[in-house]
């Protein structure tokens, strides 16, 4: 770990500002030094239990340098992604706010980005998002009064220019990290690297692309975005995940928008005898293969469910060469708490009652 | 591969049970018709854009006429008939600030997401919409039609503004020819 990525004074706090940077986090410090960036996604609780979202975090600490905390993805309900970045920057962590356009309206998303900018978010991810179609609420309304680019360059213009959509200025802007996703695996195939274009137009500094398990194919597009030159105005990560059968690719396949696997891969799921391990064997694989694609700043693993194999997945892959991204220090008294705490536990317990009665039949 | 659950399949599994159960479900406004004119549109987006720029020119050209009349009075009749027309044509729903001729002919209002700046991230392998799986994606025909046009694919590339709620159901011919109007008078002075 580098020691300039942690606030000295207190791991919550903000990093000291540098220059050409706008933000005050890690994930930016480490993509602009050069570095191969990891990042990984948490699995939002269903439940108001703050301890839920420290205990699913804990398990990337030491191996991802950002946390996304998605937006009611897939169109489900879990707690906001506000708050779980709110939590996580308490603790020091770098999460990625993910902002999805289904569920909000202008009005609310320019208040999400200044409110999750107050709580120390340095990072903020625009999408579309799925249709209401894809989730377990298929009657609401779908709102989607922005699009991921309006929402780029909205959220460009608070932090840059200082005012809202409306004009109305901002006494202190949001000083956040911009990405957005990228799919280049659906139709219309040659428009895509002309679409990252356009968002890099719009603001965004950082991309994460969806589930790349078609490699080639990612190549071709990569291809594209270098002749282009895009891949020097933006920072580009590849998102992979390890798949726990065929059958959950399959289902992937037809149930989850926008994700493609070819049938060589599920195919290879087949014929494995533990398709588990030979899930995480071919999401190492494919790592190590992106690593070398030229243009390609990181990778962004998406384990859902699977959150304890991202440590393995990435130490397997050696994506991160002996680097190790921020990890939580331990307090330098809690070593002394904890002993204490073994002690008492193994204490007798002293009940004053007792111990009275004790000393009164004594004499 | 495995059925495709669609959006109707859905709520008809999760909606109670009972006689009536509607046949194409969508939370926005859609028109029950095939998208047939709207493709046919697209596949000539060449001629329609060249027709576009004179009929444009036409509007502009009766500026003066227009503003004898009043752009207000104008805009009742004038509404309609942008309202039948191009909702034949394009199955336009009244934005009330048109952007075909940067979406290559296709309306994006007909996106179930409303995409100005498409297509997402979820088109599905076969070129159609994953939310409404039976229609073609409007953003891919988007691009189709922007590569038949002239200035499509430029067009195509600018980042389109957020939809002003507040234009809905009015002319946006008239609102297009009166800007055209004062930026040439403005030029001229
Ligand atoms: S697939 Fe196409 S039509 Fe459907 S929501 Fe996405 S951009 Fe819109």
């Amino acid at each position: 770990m580098n020691p300039v990525d942690t606030n000295p004074l207190d791991a919550g706090a903000p990093l000291d500002p540098l220059p050409g940077h706008s933000s005050r986090g890690r994930l930016e410090r480490v993509l602009r030094r050069g570095e191969f960036a990891v990042t990984s996604e948490l699995n939002p609780p269903d439940s108001a239990d703050p301890n839920e979202v420290y205990e699913r975090a804990s398990i990337f600490e030491g191996w991802v340098d950002g946390i996304n905390a998605v937006d009611a993805s897939g169109a489900n309900c879990h707690m906001s992604s506000v708050a779980i970045c709110a939590l996580l920057t308490r603790m020091g962590y770098a999460p990625i706010l993910q902002i999805a356009c289904r569920d909000k309206n202008r009005i609310a998303i320019q208040g999400d980005i200044l409110g999750a900018s107050a709580m120390g978010v340095q990072n903020i991810l625009c999408l579309t998002g799925d249709g209401v179609q894809a989730g377990d609420q298929p009657g609401a309304k779908p709102v989607f009064d922005l699009d991921c680019m309006s929402l780029l360059e909205t959220a460009r213009s608070m932090r840059d220019d200082e005012r809202f959509l409306s004009g109305r200025k901002i006494t202190y802007p949001p000083n956040v990290f911009l990405g957005a996703a990228i799919n280049p695996f659906a139709p219309p195939y040659d428009f895509r690297p002309m679409r990252l274009k356009k968002k890099i137009e719009a603001g965004a500094q950082f991309v994460q692309s969806q589930y790349c398990y078609d490699v080639p194919m990612f190549r071709e597009y990569m291809k594209r975005v270098v002749d282009m030159g895009l891949n020097e105005q933006c920072f580009i990560m590849a998102g992979v995940g390890p798949l726990a059968s065929a059958k959950t690719a399959r289902w992937m396949r037809s149930n989850v928008p926008g994700v493609h696997i070819p049938d060589h891969i599920i195919k290879r799921l087949e014929g494995a005898e533990k398709q588990k391990a030979e899930g995480k064997r071919l999401c190492i694989e494919i790592m190590q293969e992106i690593k070398e694609i030229e243009g390609v700043s990181g990778v962004h693993v998406m384990a859902y469910r699977q959150e304890e194999f991202v440590a393995e997945i990435v130490h397997d892959s050696g994506v991160l060469k002996g680097r190790q991204p921020w990890k939580r220090e331990p307090l330098a008294d809690s070593a002394i708490v904890a002993e204490r705490m073994e002690e008492l536990v193994d204490e007798q317990k002293q009940i004053p009652a007792e111990m009275a009665e004790n000393a009164a039949s004594n004499t | 591969m495995a059925r495709l659950e669609t959006w109707t399949s859905k709520l008809r599994r999760t909606n109670a049970k009972s006689d009536f159960q509607p046949a194409n479900v969508s939370p926005h406004r859609r028109k029950q018709r095939s998208f047939t004119i709207r493709l046919w549109v697209v596949r000539h987006a060449r001629f329609f854009e060249w027709f576009y720029e004179k009929f444009a020119n036409l509007f502009l050209f009766l500026h003066p006429f227009w503003k004898a009349v009043g752009y207000h009075r104008a805009e009742k009749p004038v509404t309609f008939v942008e309202r039948q027309v191009k909702g034949l044509l394009f199955d336009c729903r009244m934005c009330g600030q048109c952007a075909l001729s940067s979406t290559g002919m296709s309306c994006p209002m007909n996106c179930p997401k409303q995409l100005r700046n498409g297509p997402c991230g979820g088109v599905r392998a076969n070129g159609n919409c994953e939310v409404e799986p039976d229609m073609p994606c409007v953003w891919v025909q988007a691009w189709s039609g922007a590569s038949k046009m002239q200035t499509g694919t430029d067009k195509i590339m600018a980042v389109q503004k957020p939809v002003d709620q507040s234009l809905r159901e009015t002319s946006s011919w008239l609102r297009v020819t009166a800007e055209a109007a004062q930026e040439k008078e403005s030029v001229k002075s």
